[in-house]
């Protein structure tokens, strides 16, 4: 989440990263991904700021979001059928 | 009807056959269905082909590219002349303004590139467009120094793009969003390219049509005109035989 917040943080400034209201729902080490809240105006930025990281504590890195849903539960059920 | 997303601009290592298949793989597992690959200008049919015949495995099209570096407009014009025939996607990086204009008024000419670190090194104005939308060149956008540039050298690259591709758009001249990346860390998904050129404020629609549409009419217009059935521009073999 560092590096989520710190991209943020870099393109869009305090300001903007105050309007994303970023939470982490849920982290799975294994299969490695994450799901992240985020506000529904702030969608376009967090999905940039997303794209925009390189490194993750110094090691390269890349994000790509998998999936975008209105709930949790929509999301899980987009996740598995996009895993099988 | 599904989006068919193409990434113009990848340059492997061509040397190093495990890293491109590593790269061609990952496009493929990105959602790409066509990408070209940069090959050197004297490269031979028999890599381009051995590069095909692994992004054949990976079920991902690909199509060759060609980057012109050129110093002077005859040196642009001695290369399309000996190389247009020979790959599908011709880019030229333009370092000058002479060669940015040759570049735009050409009907050879795919793509038209400019320096991301030097911002004097971008001659993409109002004059530029308008060669530019009489001819076939669209105005190519790379992602990669967007990701690896930081502080002022990005401000400096995204004010200019910003004001590009205003000028682009106002002269109908179509834009192409590519990776530009050698190495699979910076490869991204294409909406997340996409997403990318809300930085420099492309709408949403516009950045998706960079990704799928725009460079898709570009290989379809290349590859009819490089088929054996071509004759000139307009006129084209559609049967043969003694019934015709």
């Amino acid at each position: 989440m560092d590096a989520v917040w710190s991209a943020v943080s870099k393109l869009y400034g305090e300001y903007g990263a105050s309007q994303t209201g970023l939470t982490l729902i849920n982290y799975d080490m294994e299969k490695g991904f994450a799901i992240i809240r985020t506000t529904h105006i702030a969608i376009k930025m967090v999905r940039t700021a997303l794209a925009s990281i390189t490194k993750v504590r110094d090691k390269p890195a890349a994000v790509h979001v998998l999936t975008v849903s209105g709930t949790i539960k929509a999301l899980y059920k987009k996740l598995e059928n996009r895993l099988l | 009807m599904k989006k068919i997303y193409a990434d113009l601009h990848l340059c492997p290592n061509l040397r190093d056959l495990e890293q491109a298949s590593n790269i061609i793989k990952k496009a493929s597992m990105l959602g790409y269905r066509l990408i070209a690959i940069t090959f050197p200008l004297n490269a031979k049919e028999e890599e381009i082909d051995k590069i095909r015949s692994i992004s054949r495995e990976h079920k991902i099209d690909l199509a060759s590219r060609v980057d012109l570096k050129p110093r002077t407009p005859k040196e642009l014009i001695y290369n399309l002349r000996k190389l247009r025939r020979r790959f599908e996607i011709i880019a030229v990086i333009c370092e000058s303004k002479t060669v940015a204009r040759q570049a735009a008024k050409d009907r050879r000419v795919d793509l038209l590139n400019f320096s991301s670190i030097n911002p004097h090194g971008r001659f993409f104005d109002a004059a530029e467009a308008e060669l530019a939308s009489k001819a076939l060149a669209s105005f190519e956008i790379d992602i990669k120094p967007l990701l690896t540039l930081e502080g002022p050298a990005r401000v400096r690259l995204l004010s200019s793009l910003r004001r590009e591709t205003a000028t682009a758009q106002k002269f109908h001249v179509p834009i192409v969003i590519s990776s530009g990346v050698s190495e699979k860390f910076l490869m991204r998904k294409p909406r997340d390219m996409a997403a990318l050129a809300a930085l420099f404020d492309l709408d949403e629609f516009s950045a998706i049509e960079a990704v799928s549409k725009n460079p898709m009419q570009i290989i379809k217009r290349n590859r009819e005109n490089l088929s054996p059935r071509f004759i000139a521009p307009g006129i084209k073999i559609i049967r043969k035989g003694k019934d015709c």
